[in-house]
């Protein structure tokens, strides 16, 4: 009831706003504009100009040495703020590697928590307004998949040689359906890096150009404006546990990828 | 319109920047290098450290632990000890307390003999002083009554020898 309440004057402010806004406030909406790579000085980009690209992704590789390094640089043994949120998510990285990839998967561990640390600070450093989201784009995110499933299937011949292709051929389904779910088995290997890549560009792209479009909605409403900040405040509040999520599922699909190269019986 | 001349602004690209390929060097770039230092940062310092100072904490708790362990055994020691000392102590006690019980029954049986002893030998020295008095009364009141019997019997004017008199007294007295 509420809810249909709701969307109704939303409706009815979105009408009324585009009827009784001020003519020059044209409804101007660009939310892509905010994934533009720029660089920092002059206009031409080549693969080593430092572009807003370089500029987020060495911040987040600060917050990364600001937790992690500055973070436990007391090593105390009873633990301040900074250095609980450290071992905290030292702790929730290992124990991830440990359950889902296995003992053997451990050795692994400071690649995964590389991953892991990169994308969750790019992602929260995507939330600050007007600040750049490295990980909205696909070319950052298909590179990170693509690490994972090179690492993945090198680490699954060198570990079991030409037993890795046992991972495809399903030995518990009949003999007559093996060769079909083996070809089936091999394509969703192959879609993997793509559904990984595109999971995590497309989350959090989609959040960040929806937050846009509301703003751009504010800009036109004039005082109706109130509802599309309400709806910008609960956008980002989603964005905010998207941000974790998403950095959360990529690092765990990283780990399954991973147990299915240690351990590749099905 | 504005929208085609903010696009044009940003190099006529397509509508979404996450397709524009001619970024894509310098994201792919960039990103290594982020990596490759976030890496290395991790592998060298954070880690270990962390890893140390996990450590650390588990190896103090369980030194604490067994520390706690040991103590309450100890204090649990104690306490059979002092239990141990508060029996002992009633026991030695009791075995004073009996023994001495029965070094004064010893002596007061001892005092209670030798007194029954003396009374004994008081009251036969007693008995034969009293025999002895006795007799002496008899010869006393044998003696009065021959004398007492001879002044009588002069008395009255008879003579009487000496021996009728005293066997005369003698018969009578004897019973």
């Amino acid at each position: 009831m509420g809810k249909i309440f709701f969307f109704a004057a939303l409706a009815l402010v979105v009408v009324s706003g585009l009827i009784f806004a001020p003519a020059e406030a044209k409804l101007a909406i660009h939310p892509m504009d905010q994934f533009q790579v720029s660089a920092l000085f002059g206009d031409h980009i080549s693969w080593y100009t430092p572009t807003n690209v370089t500029l987020w992704m060495a911040l987040a590789v600060a917050a990364v040495f600001a937790l992690l390094v500055l973070g436990s640089s007391r090593r105390a043994i009873v633990p301040g703020r900074a250095q609980s949120v450290a071992e905290l998510a030292y702790g929730f990285i290992y124990k991830m590697v440990e359950d889902v990839a296995g003992k053997d998967g451990v050795k692994f561990f400071p690649y995964i928590m590389t991953l892991f640390m990169f994308i969750v600070m790019a992602n929260f450093l995507g939330l600050i307004p007007g600040s750049f989201t490295t990980t909205s784009h696909i070319a950052v995110t298909a590179v990170l998949a693509a690490l994972v499933f090179v690492t993945v299937t090198v680490v699954g011949f060198v570990k079991n040689g030409v037993g890795f292709l046992g991972l495809f051929w399903v030995s518990s389904a009949p003999l007559a359906l093996r060769p079909v779910l083996a070809i089936i088995e091999l394509i969703s290997y192959f879609v993997r890096p793509v559904s990984h890549s595109i999971r995590l560009a497309g989350n959090v792209m989609a959040g960040h150009a929806v937050l846009k479009v509301f703003a751009g909605f504010a800009a036109a409403l004039g005082m109706f404006s109130f509802l599309p900040i309400f709806a910008i405040t609960a956008v980002y509040a989603l964005e905010v546990l998207v941000a974790f999520i998403q950095a959360y599922v990529f690092t765990i699909l990283t780990c399954v990828y991973l147990k299915d190269a240690l351990h590749p019986s099905h | 319109m504005a929208s085609n001349t903010q696009e044009a602004a940003h190099g006529g690209g397509s509508a979404m920047p996450q397709l524009d390929f001619s970024t894509f060097g310098n994201q792919i770039f960039w990103l290594v290098v982020a990596l490759v230092v976030i890496y290395l940062i991790l592998s060298r310092v954070a880690l270990p450290r962390i890893a140390a100072v996990l450590a650390e904490r588990q190896g103090t708790i369980t030194n604490d632990l067994a520390a706690a362990e040991d103590l309450k055994a100890k204090a649990v020691e104690a306490e059979n000890a002092y239990n141990k000392a508060l029996a002992d102590a009633r026991a030695e006690a009791q075995r004073i307390a009996a023994e001495t019980r029965a070094e004064i029954q010893a002596g007061l049986d001892e005092a209670i003999a030798k007194a029954d002893e003396q009374i004994a030998a008081k009251a036969a020295e007693s008995e034969k002083a009293i025999a002895e008095i006795k007799a002496g009364a008899l010869e006393s009141v044998k003696a009065v009554a021959t004398d007492t019997a001879e002044a009588l019997v002069s008395a009255l004017g008879g003579s009487a020898d000496k021996d009728a008199i005293a066997a005369a007294v003698a018969e009578r007295t004897k019973g």
